[in-house]
């Protein structure tokens, strides 16, 4: 029942999309934006949306692209993950849009991906990910998990001397292949699997007694403990509560989080995660002049000097300044020629490193840990000396150790090295 | 920075330290010297901060306790023109008002970014926590004497014990030389005089803290090459029956915990159902939008906080009579223009609601935005109450408790004791009949939905304690809401108190075992099998007003 109402409600979103397409002008490159503007994800991906139609307005100011002008065509998934491969379609095969900046959730990107593998499209993906995935029509801006857990568990093991590990998250595939990479690296490290507690629970979960009890109980054995948690967006704010009134605070069982940024903390009480780790790409809180002149830029646009930058707004940054060298260089919006130009390129990000497209479609990125202040923003605790290319298929599963992902030589995204055949793209 | 630079920086400092000797109160070298050595904590990093600060508490100057538990509180600045250092008074607050490090007394204040705040990390904190508290043993707060004993017993040394021996002859306080004496077994047991130890572990077996528990468990623990700690058979077997006294006692705590976690859950399940209780229950309407009535609740509170921001706990107190007014204005307003003209078509009305509810939450969504809201916990409710060391109560979730069974207190005596309660009944009994008697029917279905609605934005100033405040709050606890309703049985408030608080302790009694998923997933099948053999659920109405339903 609900389903279907919601199905009608997007139908008649859509309705109104393509009328207002078709009276649009004619001679302007299209770029597609797939993000939800309703439902569960909009808290997250309507500031993804404005991030793009900022960078297009800003591109369009400096004279467009090739001598055309960039027009936005908005569509809204609303959170509704076959909704999403059904707007994809569109995008690609009404709109004939140019290239497409969108999904968030796993689960998203899984569903469109056919549908940009069949009609020959070009999506830049600007979220953090599980990795074990690399799609000619895709060009991951977010971080791959050596770009993001390995090295945040790397730094709780040597600068904060933790032994014991709670891998907390929701139930969905992102947790779940994250905590295996995660769980085969500790256990590579020596750690003993009575110090590794793996838990899931449902999204939006709001009852956390009992399992912060559990992670108390479980970090008073005496060894120092830590908590990795890739716990989704909602559920987050009913997790630290629960830290903070049982009292487990950052100095004793620290938890670092991969889905908490900015953008989260803008909307809650920050009291009791004073303290606790998140590890990104970027952190508002970074003094580069490049990072400066991006957050004046986004308060002016959205008229709000309040408003937070974060860690995929600045992989949509990265993405749409390649997408626009890419243009550029192959001289033409074929999405053929221009993912054949992609790899190579550079583009500075906005921590003053330089952002590369690797032959395996993920970005090289720089890594940073922060302790969460009482204002919202993170104090950076550690950072990676220089940047680490993105590794598409984890080396620390049995299953992908020897796969390889290379669009330039081997043309493949799933290259066995031991075996020397390409399943082609063929995702488990 | 080079080792010249920072040569030169301490020079520069100890001129301009002596130059304000000239003038002010005269410093003593001892005082420079701490001056200095704080100066370092500027560009430091927060490893050698660590260093820095302990050779600042071995300098033994007076001042090092303020100055660290300062940096401890986030609380130490130095100021950008001059390099100087100072406490200041409030942290994170415009202008700062500074404190100097040496005398304690106020130097005036200053705008916030003039200033730049000495950061520390987890680690760094947890070494200074432990410094400081060897200061606070001394404190003469009894609290802060206790707090500091237990901080100290993380990490036991030899100059400690000497420490807590002398503060043991010096200490009156019962509750404090309990926990100093529980502090001295457990360093007792690292010794080598066998009888000593058997008795430190008599005395310990009563305790149920975990860093007792560990530090015996240590003496009985299998090290790498297969051998014990602990040589004498003896205190092995006295370690053990402790471990499995300390073992019994902390598990026992553990079953009241749970026990705790589960009511504060069913009581969060009552607050959530007892709004639909009465609209679905006591008129038969299928609300869907019950869930975005509560977020309406979440979002005042939200509102007033942020019309009051300097006082949280009293705009909580306000909030709820506003909530109450916002949602229960809103349900009059949904029952007057769409639910009265489908009354009897239970269908439509399921779709019509349904409708309003997304409704609802895009307009919230366009008016406040899809991002969350932050609702800040009053001092009060936050923290918890510690009943030993192995149970605490968490404040939120005992005022909780108390909130749903006032809430319910309140909604029995309007049913029972008021005019409008008397109408509420009688029209759900048997409509014709009131309405032959005189009651205006219509205008009982108004208020009665009035009061539902009204009910679950209360609900909602109580889950913005709880969750997030968004335009989805709703959706996540709708489904709940009608579970504890059926569960219950319709039209019974009493059925719904049952039912919530059982269906929570059920859940939280799972959780450890079977995860939070799938807890989830068996309270669901059991109540589908349960419904099964009692259509009606747990207290089903009876007479013949109810045959006729």
């Amino acid at each position: 029942m609900k389903l279907k109402i919601t199905c009608l409600t997007a139908m008649l979103l859509a309705a109104g999309v393509i009328l207002s397409n078709a009276v649009a002008a004619q001679d302007t490159i299209k770029i597609g934006i797939l993000h939800s503007l309703s439902g569960t994800m909009a808290i997250s991906e309507t500031t993804l949306k404005d991030t793009i139609l900022m960078m297009i307005d800003a591109q369009n100011k400096k004279g467009g692209l090739l001598g055309k002008k960039l027009e936005a065509v908005v569509v809204d998934p609303a959170s509704n993950w076959p909704l999403f491969a059904e707007k994809a379609a569109q995008l690609l095969e009404k709109d004939k849009v140019a290239v497409v900046f969108g999904c968030w959730t796993s689960v998203s990107r899984k569903s469109v991906l056919p549908v940009f593998e069949k009609d020959n499209g070009l999506l830049f993906y600007p979220v953090q990910y599980e990795g074990e995935e690399s799609s000619k029509n895709v060009i991951y801006t977010g971080a791959a998990p050596n770009q993001q857990a390995i090295p945040a568990v790397d730094y709780l093991m040597k600068d904060v001397g933790v032994k014991r590990w709670v891998l907390e998250g929701t139930d969905y595939v992102y947790p779940r292949t994250t905590n295996k990479i995660l769980e085969a690296y500790l256990k590579s490290k020596g750690v003993k699997a009575e110090d590794i507690s793996i838990n899931y629970t449902p999204f939006g979960h709001s009852d956390w007694q009992s399992r912060v009890a559990a992670i108390k109980k479980f970090g008073s054995a005496g060894k120092k403990t830590a908590v990795v948690s890739t716990i989704n967006g909602d559920a987050n704010v009913p997790f630290y509560k629960e830290l903070g009134n049982q009292k487990i605070s950052a100095e004793e069982i620290p938890v670092v989080a991969f889905s908490v940024g900015e953008e989260e903390l803008s909307g809650l009480d920050t009291k009791p995660l004073l303290g606790h780790l998140a590890a990104w790409n970027y952190f508002q809180s970074i003094n580069t002049p490049a990072n400066k002149a991006f957050i004046d830029q986004w308060h002016a646009f959205i008229k709000n000097p309040k408003r937070t930058t974060n860690d995929p707004m600045e992989a949509h940054y990265i993405g749409f300044n390649l997408w626009v060298k890419a243009v550029q260089k192959a001289k033409t919006t074929e999405v053929e020629k221009v993912i054949a130009a992609l790899p190579g390129l550079e583009t500075p990000n906005l921590t003053g490193g330089i952002a590369k497209v690797l032959p395996n479609h993920h970005i090289t990125k720089p890594v940073y840990i922060g302790e969460v202040k009482a204002n919202g923003q993170f104090n950076t605790v550690w950072k990676s000396a220089g940047t680490v290319p993105g590794d598409a298929w984890s080396d620390f599963l049995p299953g992908s150790k020897d796969i390889e992902a290379d669009w330039v030589t081997l043309k493949c995204g799933n290259y066995n090295k031991v075996t020397k055949k390409c399943s082609g793209q063929n995702y488990k | 920075m080079t080792r010249l630079t920072r040569v030169r920086g301490q020079l520069i400092w100890l001129l301009l330290a002596l130059g304000a000797a000239g003038f002010a109160t005269a410093q003593t070298p001892a005082d420079t010297g701490f001056l200095a050595t704080l100066g370092e904590l500027r560009e430091a990093a927060y490893a050698d901060k660590a260093a820095i600060a302990e050779r600042l508490t071995q300098s033994g100057h007076p001042a090092v306790r303020a100055a660290l538990t300062a940096l401890l509180e986030d609380r130490m600045y130095y100021r950008n023109t001059d390099q100087k250092i100072f406490l200041v008074k409030n942290g994170d607050a415009d202008p700062l008002v500074l404190i100097d490090p040496l005398t304690q007394k106020e130097a005036g204040s200053a705008p916030a970014d003039t200033l730049t705040k000495i950061s520390t990390n987890n680690s760094l904190r947890h070494t200074l926590r432990t410094t400081v508290a060897h200061f606070s043993l001394s404190s003469p707060d009894r609290g802060v004497r206790i707090d500091a004993v237990r901080d100290v017993m993380r990490s036991l040394d030899e100059a400690t014990v000497v420490l807590l021996r002398e503060r043991l002859r010096q200490e009156s306080d019962p509750g404090v030389k309990e926990e100093i004496e529980t502090c001295l077994a457990l360093a007792s047991l690292e010794g080598s005089d066998a009888a000593l130890k058997l008795d430190a572990l008599r005395k310990l077996s009563k305790s149920v803290n975990k860093d007792v528990r560990n530090g015996i468990a240590k003496l009985v623990e299998k090290q790498a090459d297969g051998s014990v700690l602990e040589q004498d058979a003896k205190v092995r077997q006295a370690a053990v029956s402790a471990l499995d006294a300390i073992d019994g006692k902390r598990s026992f705590y553990a079953g009241i915990e749970t026990l705790f976690f589960g009511l504060s859950m069913g009581s969060v399940l009552v607050l959530i159902a007892i709004g639909l209780a009465v609209t679905f229950g006591v008129m038969g309407v299928i609300n869907m939008a019950h869930g975005e009535l509560m977020m309406l609740g979440a979002y005042t509170t939200y509102v007033i906080q942020s019309a009051m921001p300097g006082h949280i706990g009293l705009s909580l107190f306000i909030a709820i009579p506003a909530a109450f007014l916002v949602s229960g204005l809103t349900g009059v307003l949904m029952e007057r223009t769409i639910i009265r003209f489908l009354y009897g078509r239970p269908l439509e009305t399921l779709l019509a609601t349904f409708g309003v509810s997304l409704v609802l939450q895009q307009t919230v969504r366009s008016v406040f935005s899809a991002l969350n809201r932050s609702v800040i916990t009053p001092e009060w409710m936050s923290g918890s109450m510690r009943i030993n060391d192995a149970l605490t109560i968490t404040y939120n979730r005992l005022s909780i408790i108390i909130f749903t069974l006032l809430v319910f207190g309140v909604i029995m005596a309007i049913l029972k004791r008021t005019r409008l309660g008397l109408d509420i009944r009688a029209v759900s009994q048997n409509r014709s009949m009131a309405k032959a008697m005189g009651i205006r029917t219509e205008w009982v279905d108004a208020m009665t939905f009035g009061l539902g609605s009204g009910i679950a934005g209360v609900a909602g100033v109580a889950l913005s304690q709880l969750t997030n405040v968004g335009p989805n709050l709703g959706q996540a606890y709708i489904i709940d809401s009608f579970m504890v309703v059926v569960f219950g049985g319709v039209g019974n408030l009493w059925g719904s108190l049952i039912a919530g608080v059982s269906m929570g302790v059920f859940n939280q009694l799972l959780e450890p075992f079977a995860g939070a998923v799938l807890a989830k997933i068996v309270v669901l099948v059991c109540l589908i099998l349960f419904i099964q053999i009692r259509p009606k659920g747990l207290f089903p109405q009876a007479g013949r007003a109810a045959e006729d339903k």
